[in-house]
């Protein structure tokens, strides 16, 4: 029952989040975006997947036919799949709607954070494969380009991931937003963030460029690679892949809070209400995302591989050792 | 009776992809049957009651190493096999590889009657559950500490020769 509500949730989400990316980038370029479906535009997400169902299906003559079905399928699964072990929320019973109170999680694992982790590492494999097997020079290009771009900026996720773990002294995401329970001398809440915050702008840049998201979107950058590795994909397999950008996004937002912003722990709601909290960190986060896109140019291919192994590596490196230092010698 | 049924399904997952994987001509295959096997490995580790192993196998075979194995299969792009064998002759039925394997399967069958005739080893985690990350943590870093060591020294040793053996002689200075 919960997992279907999150499944649906997370397919609205992707929805939504096609609705406010088209309506900021118009923002801030001054101009009105989607208006015309719907009050403000807000139906055009659905006009969108309709136009996508009824398009026509192409596949290239040269193209491995299996893998290239396969690709998309694998990049959708792994989206979705990595929420499962995300917590959004306390036990709650829904103003009373529910008997016995229901935990906000799919499935409680106790090494939670790296199966999240674990999944990430695979949603690469969807979209190599998306590029190799289009058999065409744009998609293989983009495909190498992120299979290069994941591997590197991985270890830098991992290390930031790392220096969080080392602080809560667990593996499962609800014991690490537990422990972010409480505030420091009465009004600053105890978020990670706040001790953490090297290992927070680690997490979120290794974050953005493991969504392929701008600046980081190698992957797929039009001016160079005409679509990247999706150049050959039309209609529903398009679609996924779009779907499993979006998703990528929600996850790694609600990764994000629960690890560095508290989850749902916050001030003046009692803590049956925290998903209201969580949705707010999450809904923060990903405006932020989509902020960057339309603000930040795309860097230059290897100004992001010297970025990543050189600067970000190091300072997640650093920033884990200090930590475990102080754990172990000041008890932090 | 569910984890039994799992077991089953997993294990013979991991067998099928496994002899596929050496049975199959196209290289890209190949890999994507390992990834698979893998996969089902990890399966196995869940039902065996030891997540952490499990989620490891998937972060360091079937993540990280695998995606360079697949980087350097599509850089060769070598779609079929080049080989100097009868094309019609399927690849396990050849003279030099059947031999080969037999030898291996004899090999695995002896070490297998070893292992199962042995009788229960008891260590550290002999009838405990894996799933404590700071228990393999400690027995790592205090128990096997040289062993781990070693293991450290000879991937250091790997990535050096990597490294010598990609570099380029450095004929003018500039970007890569």
């Amino acid at each position: 029952m919960l997992t279907l509500v999150v499944f649906v949730m997370l397919l609205s989400s992707a929805a939504v989040m096609v609705y406010v990316e088209r309506k900021v980038a118009a923002m801030l370029q001054q101009r009105v975006g989607p208006y015309l479906v719907g009050p403000r535009g807000l139906l055009q997400p659905l006009a969108d997947v309709i136009k996508l169902m009824f398009k026509e299906e192409l596949r290239p003559l040269a193209a491995d036919r299996f893998l290239f079905a396969l690709a998309p399928i694998i990049s959708a699964t792994a989206a979705f799949s990595a929420f499962a072990v995300v917590p959004f929320g306390a036990e709650t019973t829904f103003f009373g709607l529910l008997d016995t109170p229901m935990r906000l999680q799919v499935s409680d694992v106790n090494v939670a954070i790296l199966v999240v982790f674990a999944i990430a590492s695979m949603s690469v494999y969807g979209v190599v494969l998306a590029g190799w097997s289009s058999n065409s020079k744009y998609s293989l290009l983009g495909g190498l380009r992120a299979s290069a771009q994941m591997i590197s900026y991985e270890l830098s996720y991992g290390l930031a991931l790392a220096s969080v773990l080392v602080m809560a002294n667990s593996l499962s995401l609800t014991g690490i937003v537990n422990h972010q329970a409480g505030t420091w001398l009465g009004f600053i809440p105890r978020w990670f963030v706040f001790i953490q915050p090297v290992g927070f702008l680690v997490y979120m840049t290794a974050g953005i460029a493991e969504t392929n998201r701008a600046p980081f979107d190698f992957p797929e950058a039009e001016q160079e690679l005409v679509a990247g590795y999706h150049t050959e994909y039309s209609s529903m397999s398009f679609a996924m892949f779009f779907l499993a950008e979006y998703i990528n996004m929600v996850t790694v937002s609600a990764v994000a809070t629960d690890l560095f912003l508290g989850g749902w722990h916050g001030p003046f709601l009692p803590e049956s209400l925290g998903w209201i909290w969580f949705l707010a960190k999450v809904s923060a986060i990903l405006f932020f995302y989509v902020w960057m896109r339309w603000t930040l140019p795309r860097y230059r291919y290897d100004q992001l591989m010297a970025f990543g192994w050189k600067v970000l590596l190091p300072i997640a490196a650093v920033n884990l050792l200090a930590t475990a230092a102080g754990v172990l010698y000041f008890g932090l | 009776m569910g984890s039994d049924l799992l077991f089953y399904i997993f294990g013979a997952v991991a067998v099928g992809a496994s002899l596929a994987v050496i049975g199959q001509r196209n290289p890209i295959y190949s890999v994507l049957l390992l990834i698979l096997s893998f996969g089902a490995l990890s399966g196995l580790y869940i039902l065996l009651d030891a997540p952490f192993v499990a989620v490891i196998q998937i972060i360091v075979y079937a993540g990280a190493i695998m995606v360079l194995f697949l980087f350097v299969v599509m850089l060769l792009n070598a779609p079929h096999e080049e080989t100097d064998y009868d094309e019609r002759v399927h690849p396990l039925l050849r003279a030099g590889p059947t031999r080969f394997g037999v030898v291996l399967a004899i090999g695995l069958i002896a070490e297998l009657w070893w292992a199962l005739t042995k009788g229960r080893e008891t260590g550290p985690f002999g009838d405990g559950s894996v799933s404590s990350v700071a228990a393999i943590g400690r027995s790592l870093f205090t128990e096997y500490s040289f062993q781990f060591e070693v293991t450290s020294v000879l991937i250091l040793v790997a990535m050096v020769g990597a490294v010598v053996l990609a570099r380029r002689e450095p004929k003018s200075e500039g970007r890569p």
